[in-house]
């Protein structure tokens, strides 16, 4: 049975606009390395919200490539094992394209979930 | 502040009180001890003493005996103590080192330096008004402290391991079977590495190991000291290069590649100026490569400190979220060449 309201994602922004808005401030008056401390926690749950919201189908997506990619079946876990033996045996290098572009793709779902602001 | 931590600086005291007392050779008063960071086991501690006649201000630094498993790959105390004897002789801008701690003293491998001032904190280094005129300065003055670095007498030196490209590339390899979860961005990038590896230097020179912003202080005048000597090694000079201009070093300031403060060009030139060898950019482009690879890869490695219950924190847990910043600057890397 589903949960009722506020989703998963709703919560936690509830919980990381609490922390980053009244506890953040105070915490930096009493205790600066803890205010530093709560800086990390409070980015570290924006992290958590935005994989609830687009960590399955990201997952789901690399799960497909790789499955393209490797020709064969088998769990994300798997396939990255094959993926990168065959990268360590120099069996496939970056002039392969269809690599690259499952690599990019890859990565740029993974950056928009752990730190969206990175160039 | 928490009873044990009171029971520490109780215990710090004690020790430097009768070290400093032997250095000096007369009685010393501690005060305004204070632990600066790091981990539970490499600390950093503010003190000063008193002598009769004067107040020294001073830095302890110290692996209390207790300590285990968080210095991998890290210089024991004694080895960093001659290293950065060595590189204050010869003219490189260290701290200088005073004295060594005994068995006797309690507080396990430890030694004591002069404490300079500056700010080591990147954010307030590359944003705030003071350090305006600085900032210009900065770049070419790492390459400057570079090359007297790297001209340190090896003769002079304790015994270093001597790091080759392929020795550098075997330890990573090995740190990613360790975590056990497959990294194909950092295997292509080590493949990458390994088919590229530059040539093994004729003369292997001294490495600072961890030359980057975040790790030298720095005041309105530029950079006043290079810290954090713990990762020293004999090899190529151009490895510190490179690991400066870890996009990751530059703390936002991503346009300029030498440490957030300038370009490429002006590090190498100051270097170059400063009796360094002539940079080649294909070498000096490698060693960058290398190191976003090796920066990634340790991110992996704090997060399972964490993971294995050797060390609980969620700001370890946290880097190892990082890593995919070095997945973006990799796969950008590798496409302009090299």
């Amino acid at each position: 049975m589903a949960q009722d309201r506020p989703t998963a994602s709703e919560f936690l922004n509830a919980i990381i606009d609490f922390l980053r808005e009244e506890a953040t401030p105070a915490l930096d008056k009493a205790d600066p390395r803890l205010g530093f401390q709560m800086r990390v926690a409070v980015n570290s749950l924006a992290i958590l919200e935005r994989e609830e919201r687009l960590g399955t189908a990201a997952d789901a997506r690399e799960l497909d490539r790789l499955r393209e990619l490797l020709g064969r079946d088998g769990t994300l876990a798997e396939l990255n094992r094959e993926l990168a033996r065959q990268l360590r045996a120099g069996e496939r290098d970056e002039t392969d394209g269809a690599l690259m572009a499952h690599l990019e793709l890859t990565i740029a779902d993974k950056i928009a979930i752990a730190n969206p602001k990175w160039r | 502040m928490t009873v044990h931590a009171t029971h520490e600086s109780h215990l710090v005291t004690t020790g430097l009180t009768q070290a400093a007392g032997r250095y000096f050779g007369a009685p010393v008063t501690i005060e305004n001890l204070t632990r600066e960071s790091g981990g539970a086991s490499r600390q950093t501690w503010s003190f000063d003493a008193l002598t009769a006649d004067k107040r020294h201000a001073l830095i302890l630094r110290r692996d209390p005996p207790t300590a285990t498993g968080d210095r991998s790959g890290s210089l024991p105390r004694a080895i960093e103590f001659r290293v950065l004897r060595a590189a204050f002789e010869a003219g490189v801008r260290a701290p200088e080192v005073l004295f060594e701690l005994t068995a006797e003293d309690g507080l396990g491998d430890a030694y004591v330096m002069r404490r300079i001032g500056g700010t080591a904190i990147a954010r307030k280094l590359l944003r705030d008004a003071p350090y305006a005129e600085a900032r210009g300065k900065i770049a070419s003055q790492l390459g400057d402290i570079a090359a007297r670095i790297h001209a340190v007498d090896t003769a002079k030196l304790p015994p270093l391991a001597h790091r080759q490209a392929a020795d550098h590339i075997a330890a990573l390899r090995r740190q990613l079977d360790a975590l056990g979860t497959a990294q194909p961005v950092f295997e292509l990038a080590l493949s990458w590495l390994d088919r590229r590896k530059p040539a093994p230097v004729a003369r292997p020179v001294l490495v600072h190991g961890d030359y980057r912003t975040g790790n030298y202080l720095a005041d309105q005048t530029g950079v006043t000291a290079i810290l954090d000597w713990e990762g020293a090694h004999l090899g190529d000079p151009v490895e510190d290069l490179g690991w400066l201009c870890v996009k990751s070093w530059r703390f936002g300031s991503v346009d300029k590649p030498a440490g957030g403060f300038g370009t490429r060009e002006e590090l190498w030139g100051a270097y170059q100026g400063a009796g360094g060898c002539k940079v080649d950019p294909a070498r000096a482009h490698w060693w960058e490569v290398f190191g976003t690879v090796r920066w990634g890869i340790i991110c992996h490695t704090q997060a399972w400190k964490h993971l294995s219950g050797a060390l609980k924190s969620m700001e370890m847990a946290a880097i190892g979220r990082r890593a995919v910043e070095t997945e973006v600057d990799l796969l950008q890397l590798l496409k302009s060449g090299g």
